[in-house]
């Protein structure tokens, strides 16, 4: 062929064609070859491994979660315990037409309708022979629904677990506290493994506090599968270990008479035995219902909680911090017998007014009138504020401070529950601290006479005012408050009782001292003119006690404070502090009820309702 | 005079004769037909365990393979003149719904891949995959090879412009297996070894560029790729759990319905992209020879076909798709060997699922369709 240069030489495209198809075949083949000797890598030389790794896949870890320990109180009446619950699973292998299926179960109200693209989406996501959970809990009327008509759902099923239960629901909710489905902060504080297979963990109070001796140990089991994935055999590697029973120190009944005497009002109740530490009664109110929490929140339940006024998610007895008022006289009165060498029987004269030496300023009494003349006595037992103006300034703050943090006030009392609240001694060396402008830093006279009846800055959780009345009872002997006595082996019914912490005592130079102030705490119930001997009337037994208010606002230097006049959420804290019986004292209790008004019409009742049926069983 | 010599010859003589008639009266290329039913039969034999015995999965499959050999019949009738007359308009109406897809295209596995024509949806990209080969090598057919530079470049816009956007649906295995049957109509279009070098030497400079546009997940599959361990039960778990059901295959497999990889769900995607672990670990390392063999000689017929083309439309395009099924079947087996990325490349004939089968089959149709139009030239 002749060729024009810019005409296609067809047999030399061809022949191009031809070579690049070759080499294209031997590319294809270099390439292809890659391949083989990579299938040849991984079938032959590396069988052994690829092998053993397929076997592996056979067997799958299952964790076998432990039985959370019950909870006792000191009587062996359980507080907290495990109940089967039923919940609804589906498995998808099982189920013919799952949207239809899904569609039925709402239909008959097992499955919300608004959970059903979640739920679908979660099906879907798992292997088809995993149990997808649809309902958690079952009550007893939707399991009969469920059990008439299982036949027609074939895949679906009813399962029961344990669920943490608390028989005495908000009556234990602060102190027994509840187990909940772990989050992310739980997450950072335990170990995963511990939880493989349970995801509750306790998350307040003794729930949480004894967290390691109520989980138990999670166990594993092997798993052999078959071709359809599903279990053949179980070999248990390791059975799980039941976590530890736990005796509490709590006296349920009287937790439950010291909740109720509560009743609407917002306070807490804390008694312990002054022999040992052992808390008997730990009561916050108004509470919540744990149980709510262990069968999973919704959110706007919690929010509710959150929103309410009464704030029941917070745990008043433990961290409510109160000015002590007048409950704080019988630790300043002492504090002047130990430091002063006060004479106890030295009257005090009482015009209704304390003015300080400047002359300028003026401090009332709660009586108008004056008390006339008082010894320690008669005003303790009367709650004197002018007689304890007077020896608070004599004391001077510094050792009203030291005095007083011997009883535990201002400092955490170390009792077995977290989240405790330290409360506030003031002295001159805190003032300086806790202020920034130099002005503020220094400590005023005034401040030394109203802390001689509580008020100021000084701060008190219910605790501690039940601890430091222990004390007084027990003659300046000192225990931890504790909450647990002792664990028991759920196997082999084995207690092991916890030892007591003694602390170091409260010493005063004569024994004596002590029974003056117990004499006077007395005379508060029993005496003539005690402020509370409303409150101790026709009592079989005869107690000590002191009440007390704490103002919520200051009243001005002059002006007259009536109860009925100012609404609630200012009307002045009541509060109680006291001791059973009075002579061999078993039995301490502080109460504070917020806005209550008067200590001993309003905080003195709720303490004797609870001695009362403490001192029923009592025996001398 | 047929007749007459059939007189004497046996029955099964005669049915091959028949048969052989037949075939060629349908424009059918026998070794063709033959090896692509057995790599089917192969498939099918696979599948059903990897599907979990599951017979309504396999008459599925076996029906919508019936529908792409009667789309490679169909088009085999069609001789390769029309295709070239036809190649632009639908490489234009290609482009055309790919734009439409991605300004109107419904959502379908996160990707915006379908086109819904009323009564069925339908993916524009298919089209294409025989579409931009056609064009390619309907431009090349009058020119004179190899192209030039100005050529290159128009050809580059054919080529790069439907890959471009099908990867930005995103579908990183279709527009990659797009751009390869481009490439190939180029290359064996004669382009020259400095022109190619330099081109690929670009290409290579271009890959930071590629990896920017590319989505996370793509990066993922190539970092994963890359290092399967460091993400076990994410990302490199496909990669992982593959490799386990290959390499416990062994030489001669554990048995047809024995693999346990596929069975207790720990390979994912076990009937679709991930069969041929499948095939590994029930059939072995000879399982998957068999299969290699029978793709290659597909491979090896088609580039045969290529080579007998009358005019450079045929062998262009006859070259292209035989080359892009080799491309197919490596990348597919690459991946799920680790090593490859995981691109989503179907292995063909043999993975369950039916959008890409029939444009497939069209596209040995058409080698078909070549090798059975040929006019005889005097030498």
């Amino acid at each position: 062929m002749i060729g024009n240069i810019a005409l296609k030489d067809h047999w030399r495209e061809q022949r191009m064609f031809v070579s690049r198809v070759i080499l294209g075949g031997v590319i294809a083949l270099v390439l292809i070859g890659v391949v083989v000797a990579r299938l040849i890598n991984l079938q032959v030389t590396n069988y052994e491994h690829f092998s053993a790794l397929s076997q592996g896949n056979h067997v799958r870890i299952e964790p076998l979660p432990p039985t959370r320990g019950l909870i006792y109180d000191r009587n062996g009446e359980i507080i907290a315990q495990n109940l089967p619950a039923y919940q609804l699973e589906l498995t998808r292998e099982g189920v013919k037409d799952l949207d239809e299926t899904l569609g039925r179960l709402v239909s008959i109200g097992l499955v919300k309708e608004s959970d059903l693209e979640r739920l679908t989406g979660l099906i879907l996501s798992r292997r088809k022979f995993e149990p997808v959970t649809l309902n958690y809990q079952l009550d007893d009327q939707e399991v009969a629904r469920f059990a008439v008509r299982r036949q027609e759902f074939t895949g679906v099923d009813i399962r029961a677990r344990l669920i943490r239960q608390y028989p005495f629901g908000e009556i234990t909710s602060h102190v027994v506290g509840y187990v909940s489905s772990m989050n992310e902060a739980d997450l950072k504080r335990s170990d995963p493994s511990a939880y493989a297979g349970t995801n509750q963990i306790g998350k307040l109070g003794i729930e949480r506090a004894h967290e390691a001796n109520l989980l138990g140990k999670v166990g594993y089991q092997e798993n052999l599968v078959n071709a359809q994935g599903r279990a053949l055999q179980h070999t248990p590697q390791q059975s799980p270990v039941a976590g530890d029973d736990l005796i509490s120190t709590l006296d349920i009944s009287l937790q439950q008479i010291a909740y109720e005497a509560m009743g609407d009002r917002r306070g807490a109740v804390v008694a312990m035995d002054p022999r040992n530490g052992d808390v008997l009664v730990f009561a916050s109110s108004p509470a919540f219902d744990p149980n709510q929490f262990a069968q999973g929140l919704s959110r706007s339940q919690y929010s509710a909680l959150q929103n309410d006024p009464g704030i029941p998610l917070f745990n008043r007895a433990l961290r409510g911090q109160y000015p002590p008022g007048s409950t704080v006289k019988p630790l300043i009165a002492l504090a002047s017998l130990q430091y002063l060498k006060e004479n106890p029987s030295k009257k005090h004269f009482c015009p209704g007014y304390f003015t300080l030496p400047d002359g300028k300023h003026r401090y009332r009494d709660w009586k108008k009138d004056g008390h006339g003349q008082m010894d320690m006595r008669e005003a303790i037992a009367e709650s004197c504020d002018v007689f304890f103006y007077e020896i608070a300034l004599e004391l001077g703050i510094d050792k009203i401070h030291d005095f007083l943090v011997t009883f535990g006030l201002g400092s955490l009392s170390g009792i077995d529950i977290p989240g405790e609240k330290p409360g506030l001694v003031p002295s001159r060396a805190w003032k300086k601290s806790a202020f920034s402008r130099r002005e503020d830093q220094s400590w005023y006279p005034g401040e030394t006479v109203i802390a001689g009846i509580g008020q100021g800055y000084m701060l008190t959780t219910p605790l501690q005012l039940a601890e430091a009345t222990a004390i007084i009872a027990a003659k300046g002997k000192r225990y931890r408050p504790r909450l647990l006595a002792g664990t028991r082996d759920p196997l082999t019914g084995e207690v092991s009782e916890l030892p007591l912490e003694e602390l170091p005592p409260v010493t005063v130079d004569d024994p004596y001292y002590w029974t003056i102030i117990e004499k006077a705490m007395e005379d508060v119930l029993h005496g003539p003119k005690g402020t509370a001997r409303g409150s101790a009337a026709g009592a079989s037994y005869r107690y000590a006690g002191k009440s007390g208010t704490a103002q919520v606002f200051s009243v001005a230097q002059d002006e007259e404070y009536e109860a009925e006049d100012v609404p609630e959420h200012l009307r002045h804290h009541a509060l109680f502090v006291a001791y059973a019986p009075a002579e061999n004292p078993e039995i301490a209790i502080a109460v504070v009820v917020e806005h209550g008004g008067g200590g001993s019409t309003s905080a003195a009742p709720v303490a004797r309702k609870v001695l009362d049926a403490y001192m029923q069983s009592y025996k001398p | 005079m047929n007749e007459i010599g059939n007189l004497n010859t046996s029955t099964s003589d005669r049915t091959i004769g028949f048969a052989a008639r037949l075939m060629k009266g349908l424009h059918v290329d026998g070794p063709l037909l033959i090896s692509l039913l057995l790599v089917s039969g192969l498939g099918m034999i696979v599948l059903y365990s990897a599907g979990g015995q599951n017979s309504a999965l396999i008459i599925r499959q076996v029906t919508r393979l019936a529908l792409a050999m009667g789309a490679m019949l169909l088009v085999a009738q069609v001789p390769p003149n029309y295709l070239r007359m036809w190649a632009p308009w639908l490489f234009l109406a290609g482009t055309g719904l790919l734009v439409a897809v991605l300004v109107t295209g419904q959502i379908g596995k996160g990707a915006q891949r379908w086109l819904n024509l009323g009564f069925f949806r339908f993916q524009p990209s298919e089209l294409m995959k025989l579409g931009v080969p056609m064009m390619a090598a309907w431009f090349l057919h009058r020119r004179r090879l190899p192209p030039s530079v100005a050529e290159l470049l128009v050809l580059a816009v054919i080529v790069f412009v439907p890959t471009l956007l099908i990867a930005k649906q995103p579908d990183l295995g279709t527009s990659l297996l797009i751009a390869s049957s481009g490439i190939f109509v180029v290359l064996l279009a004669g382009l020259r070894f400095r022109m190619i070098f330099t081109l690929a030497g670009m290409a290579l400079g271009a890959l930071p560029l590629i990896w920017h546009f590319m989505r996370d997940y793509q990066r993922q599959r190539v970092l994963t790729l890359l290092n399967p361990e460091s993400d076990p039960l994410g990302a490199g778990y496909h990669i992982i759990q593959s490799k386990i059901a290959i390499g416990s295959g062994g030489v001669f497999g554990k048995g047809w319905l024995n693999g346990s990889q596929a069975k207790l769900e720990f390979l994912p995607e076990s009937s679709t992209d991930f069969i041929f672990a499948v095939l590994g670990e029930e059939f072995g390392l000879m399982g998957q020879l068999v299969l290699i063999l029978l793709y290659l000689f597909i491979v090896a017929r088609g580039l045969y076909i290529a080579s007998q083309g009358q005019d450079t439309f045929s062998r262009l395009l006859a070259g292209s798709i035989s080359l892009t099924f080799f491309v197919y079947f490596f990348v597919n087996m690459g991946m799920v060997s680790g090593l490859l990325p995981v691109v989503g490349v179907p292995l063909p004939l043999v993975s369950y699922g039916g959008t890409s089968m029939v444009t497939l089959m069209a596209g040995f149709g058409i080698l078909m369709s070549i090798q059975t139009h040929r006019k005889l030239l005097p030498q």
